[in-house]
This record gives C-alpha cells, structure tokens and sequence, in this order.
C-alpha cells in the first residue's frame, strides 16, 4: 500500500509542475488545485498509514489513529480552496483586462 | 498570570477589519476613523510590549489554557517585539497616507489593511510551526488584494504572478510541515527544537530535507535570488502606501528564517545543527548583487526602490548568515532602518509621480516638477539615508554590520558587495536625482510645446507621513545606544534557543539540547 499511495502522491505532484508550467491561467489553476490535492493527501499520510484504528483515545484500544493531521488537512482543505476561488476571479479579471489567458499578458500570435 | 496585552496586536486589526466590512457603504471617513484608530491603538499596545519585553523575560500567551505542546502558544521576546512595533509604526504612517486619497480606489481598501496587519502580527508572534502557515496565508490572501487595489493592467499581470507564486510556495510549505510532523510528532516549535535534538540519525536525512524545503518558502516570502523575480513587478506597479507597507513583508520572511533556524535547526539541534551555514550566505550575497544590478539598471523610481527592497534584503540575511551573536544583533539595528527608509522612499517617488503627471516616476529629464525645493530635500534625505552617509541611520548600521562580520569566512565578499552595492545605489539615486530635480523645465514654459496639465500642490497634510518616516532615521542615531544595547539583548534571546524554550515548555526541558551538544 504504501507503494500506491506514494505514487498517487508522486504523479499528483508532477502532473501539478507540468500543468503549472503551461503558462496558460486555466491549465495553471488545474495544475495549482493538483498540486493542493497531493499535499492534502500527504498531509494526511503523515499520521501514518493504518486501517480499522479509531482516532480517539479509550482504555480498550490500545493503538489509535493520529487525529492531528486530519485537522491539519482540514485547515489547508479550506485555505487552499479559498486561494484557488480567489486566482479564478483574478484571472477572469486578466482576461478582460489583458485579453490573453496568457500569464505574461502575451497576445495570441494572428495564424498565418 | 498571563499578560492579555499580547493578543491586541492580533485581535484588535481582526475587530477592526470586521468593523470596517460592517461599514463598507458608508461614507468613507467611518472607515478610515476605524482604520486609524485601529493602527494608533496597535501602535500603543505594541510599543508597551516593546518595553515590557526589553528589560523582561520571554512571555508567552496559551491560548485557551491548553498545556504547551499540546494548545496553541503565542511568543513574544524581544524580536517579535520590536517587529511589532515596527509593523505597527509603519502601518499608521502608511494608512496616514492613504486616507489622502488612495483609498478611495476600493471600498475593501481599509479591510484588507487591518487583516493585512492581522497577518504579519500573527506571524511575528506565533510559537507554532502550523499557524505560521496560516498566519502567513491570511497576510498573503490579504496581500493579493491590496497589490491589486486601484486595478490597471500591469498590476493584474504583476498581482498574478505574485498569486501563484506564492500558491506554490505555501504547497510546498504544507510538505515541509507534514515532514516535520511525522518524524517529530508535534508542531510547536519549541517542541519541535527539543525532539529535533533527540532525533535519531536514521531521520537526519529526510529532517534535513524538511528544513530545506521550508527554506525555499521564506527564501520566497524574503525574496532572495532565485525566488525574488516577483518582487520588482509587484511592488513596483502596486499603489505607493501598499508598497510602502510592503517593505515589512519581506522583513517577515527575514524574521522567520531567523526564528526557525536558530530555534528548530540551532547548533545544538543534532542531526539538524547548522543546516543553512552552507546556503543562506551565498544566496543573500548573490540577491545582493542582483539587487545592485537592478538598481543600477532601472529607469523608473519606483522600481529602483523596489530593487533596494531586494537588497536590504540581501544585506540582512548575509549577516545574519554568518550565525553569530554580534553579527544577529548588527542585522536587528539595520532592521527598523531598513524598512522605514525603503518605504518612505516609495512614499517620496510617489510624491514625485503626481507632480510629474506625463512622466511619472519614469526617470525621464526635462519634465516640471510642482515643488521641486520640498520633494528635492525629501529626496536627498532618504537617499543619504538608504546610501548610509553620515550623519543618518544608514551609516551607523552598516558600520555596525560591517565590523561584526569582519572575523567571519566570508567577510570579504560581505564587505565587498554591501560596499560596492551601497556605491552603486548612490550613483543611481543620484541619477535619478538629477534627472528628475535638476534637468527639469519651468511647469509654464511655453518653449516645450506641451500642454500643461495642473498639478496636486502638497500640503503638511500629504507629506507628513514620508517627513516623519524619515525623522525616524536622525532618531535612530541619537538613540542609537539604547537601539544597540536592546539589539544584543534581543540577539541574546534568538541565538541561544534555550532561553525560548524554557519559556515555552518550562524550565528543564531544554536538556537535550545541552546533551546532544556535549555529545558531539
């Protein structure tokens, strides 16, 4: 398992870089709201990877799950959704204001 | 007993912003009362906690009485002191500013700027590696909007690539973190020096990595090098008191460098100990150069000002580089000097821009200037200052920096490029000096066969903001003995991570920072 779940992790992550490299603001979104999936999804892991645990503490168990991450992931969930809420209406803004979707403000080239 | 004032300087700009949202469709003077008096009462609070704190022990604040590691802990020593009151000063010069009229160009100007203040405060204040992160999100989200108030298309372009620049960078953050979290099981930060010293070293790569990465980000939110190509764009294009404010933001990452590796990766830290000896001296002595580059380079005011934000930068962190006492307590002297002088610079070329209304702050001759006298003296007082000529501020800390690396490795290159940049930032404001002031037309000449467009005439009013930003550079020579001795005070306090510690966990826990040390 933990073969899988760090490749999800390692090919969010790179499919995130590659997206954000386009230099075109949607697939730069895709590629930021990728990127903010995998660390969710490694903040999550680092309480470890387990299955059937609890995630409080009681006198029968004697193992629990970390509860802390989950927090922790639920703060950057939020964080992360209001950042890439924000970067849509500002590249709508671009748009209107530059009339390119490029990041650098760079005109379409007319085709030939 | 807990002293309640510490929280003011976070919940009192929260109060406040929410107050000003309340009151967005009134008319604006409401807002910009609020706003003040919310600055001027952070201000108050802020200066009593530098007081307190100069001549007293580390205080802590629990938030909601939960037992340090486990709640969450705010921590003021002297630092984060003095950096509150620096945020605090400049922030009500600089809303002092805006009521003049800039913030008419927004209704959210007044509330960003209080979560703005919220933001940077928290950042300065938290004792936890977590809430940096969001303290560092609510000043970044609050950011965003104030690069962009006022609208056009050069900000836009320049506010987009600061958004998603910094979205990666707090990606990258949120990695370190969790790193951090999973080899040491706790996100306090004076927690997290006591496990880092009993780390085993079957961790000592990954830890070391986590410390890196987290380097990367405040190398970003600091502008150095590599990570600092942002930087011109956005402050150059942003309205003049935004910039202005801004000139504490990059502080912020200077601070939080300081505070984490002398805190989480001090040399007492085992497998973590002097994890940044190798990086942060090349890399500031580099943002350095390329700040001097960009200086030289610029044809516009506000970008040259920009650059100087770069290199005070560069200056800061090559001496703080150097991880010794006298060195820490010469970079906490230029600090205060730094930020006011680059900001009230940016208020000064803004003063000039208006006057100037067809050529800006471009560095363009033969343009009129409304009152050349006034902003010309202006001018030459903060570049005497920011250039470090006697008799002002400038001088004494570089002087000071100057001779406290000098024992050090790298003492040649430090003193090479602050010199040599220093001279390079004389020789473009004087450029732009004599561009703008003396190659200048009568504003009715009829020989230039322009139009003449009129001119905003200052008033006391205008410039009082920019006049005292500079007053404060006189100031900080005549009361440059008490600022040096507080300086070490405070150098005292970051370099020896023991004294943090002991605040925050109590007394005894910082023992195995002691024993991996006699260990070596």
């Amino acid at each position: 398992m933990e073969w899988l779940v760090s490749a999800c992790f390692g090919v969010m992550i790179a499919c995130g870089v590659y997206l954000v490299l386009r230099a075109r603001t949607f697939p730069v979104i895709l590629g930021l709201t990728l990127m903010g999936y995998a660390v969710n999804l490694f903040l999550f892991l680092t309480g470890r990877l387990h299955t059937n645990l609890p995630d409080i503490i009681s006198g029968s168990q004697t193992q629990y799950a970390d509860p802390l991450p989950q927090a922790l992931v639920l703060t950057a969930i939020v964080i992360g959704f209001a950042m890439i809420a924000f970067l849509v209406v500002l590249s709508l803004r671009a748009l209107g204001e530059l009339d390119t979707d490029h990041v650098d403000g760079h005109k379409e080239k007319p085709p030939s | 007993m807990i002293n309640h004032l510490i929280v003011g300087p976070l919940l009192l700009p929260l109060f406040m912003g929410t107050m000003i949202i309340l009151n967005t469709n009134q008319p604006i003077a409401r807002r910009r009362i609020l706003g003040l008096f919310s600055c001027l009462a952070v201000l108050v609070i802020t200066i009593l906690l530098l007081f307190q704190s100069a001549d007293g022990p580390i205080q802590t604040y629990v938030l909601g009485d939960w037992p340090t590691p486990f709640g969450i802990v705010m921590v003021l020593d002297r630092l984060s002191a003095m950096m509150l009151c620096i945020t605090a000063l400049l922030s009500l010069l600089c809303l002092a500013y805006a009521a003049r009229g800039t913030d008419r160009q927004g209704k959210n100007f007044h509330a960003l700027f209080q979560f703005q203040l919220l933001g940077i405060n928290g950042a300065f204040l938290t004792g936890d590696i977590f809430n940096l992160f969001v303290f560092f999100e609510i000043m970044l989200l609050s950011s965003y909007g104030l690069v962009l108030h006022g609208g056009g298309g050069l900000r836009t372009r320049a506010g987009m690539h600061y958004v998603m620049l910094n979205l990666v960078g707090s990606s990258i953050f949120l990695v370190g973190v969790g790193i951090l979290y999973a080899l040491l099981g706790t996100l306090n930060m004076a927690d997290l020096a006591v496990r880092m010293a009993q780390a085993p070293a079957e961790n000592a790569a990954l830890l070391q990595a986590a410390g890196l990465i987290l380097f990367a980000v405040f190398a970003l939110k600091a502008a150095l090098l590599p990570l600092c190509f942002w930087l011109p764009d956005a402050y150059g294009f942003t309205s003049a008191p935004v910039a202005a404010l801004f000139a504490v933001m990059t502080k912020v990452g200077v601070y939080v460098i300081l505070r984490v590796y002398c805190l989480i990766f001090s040399d007492f830290a085992g497998v973590g100990a002097g994890l940044l000896t190798a990086w942060l001296l090349p890399a500031a002595l580099i943002t350095l150069a390329a700040g001097a580059a960009g200086v030289a380079g610029s044809r516009d005011l506000r970008r040259i000002t920009a650059y100087l934000v770069i290199m005070s930068v560069g200056s800061l962190l090559a001496v703080i580089g150097t991880f010794q006492r006298e060195a820490i307590a010469a970079a906490i002297v230029y600090l205060p000097h730094t930020t006011f002088m680059t900001a009230a610079m940016f208020l000064v070329a803004d003063l000039v821009g208006r006057q100037r209304p067809d050529a800006g702050t471009g560095l363009v001759p033969d343009r009129p200037v409304g009152q050349p006298t006034l902003l010309g003296l202006l001018f030459l007082t903060a570049a005497v200052a920011i250039g470090g000529l006697p008799p002002l501020s400038g001088f004494v800390a570089k002087v000071m920096m100057l001779t406290t690396v000098k024992d050090s490795a790298g003492a040649p290159w430090i003193w090479g490029l602050v010199l040599g940049g220093g001279l390079l930032t004389l020789m473009a404001l004087g450029r732009a000096g004599s561009v703008i002031f003396w190659k200048l037309l009568p504003a009715d000449d009829p020989g230039t066969g322009r139009e003449t467009t009129p001119v905003p005439v200052y008033t006391p009013a205008d410039l009082f903001p920019a006049v005292i930003l500079l007053v404060i550079s006189p100031l900080l020579v005549v009361f440059g003995g008490m600022i040096t001795e507080f300086a070490f005070a405070a150098a005292d306090h970051v370099i020896n991570p023991v004294h943090y510690i002991e605040a925050v966990l109590g007394p005894d826990r910082s023992f195995p920072l002691l024993l991996s040390s006699g260990g070596e």
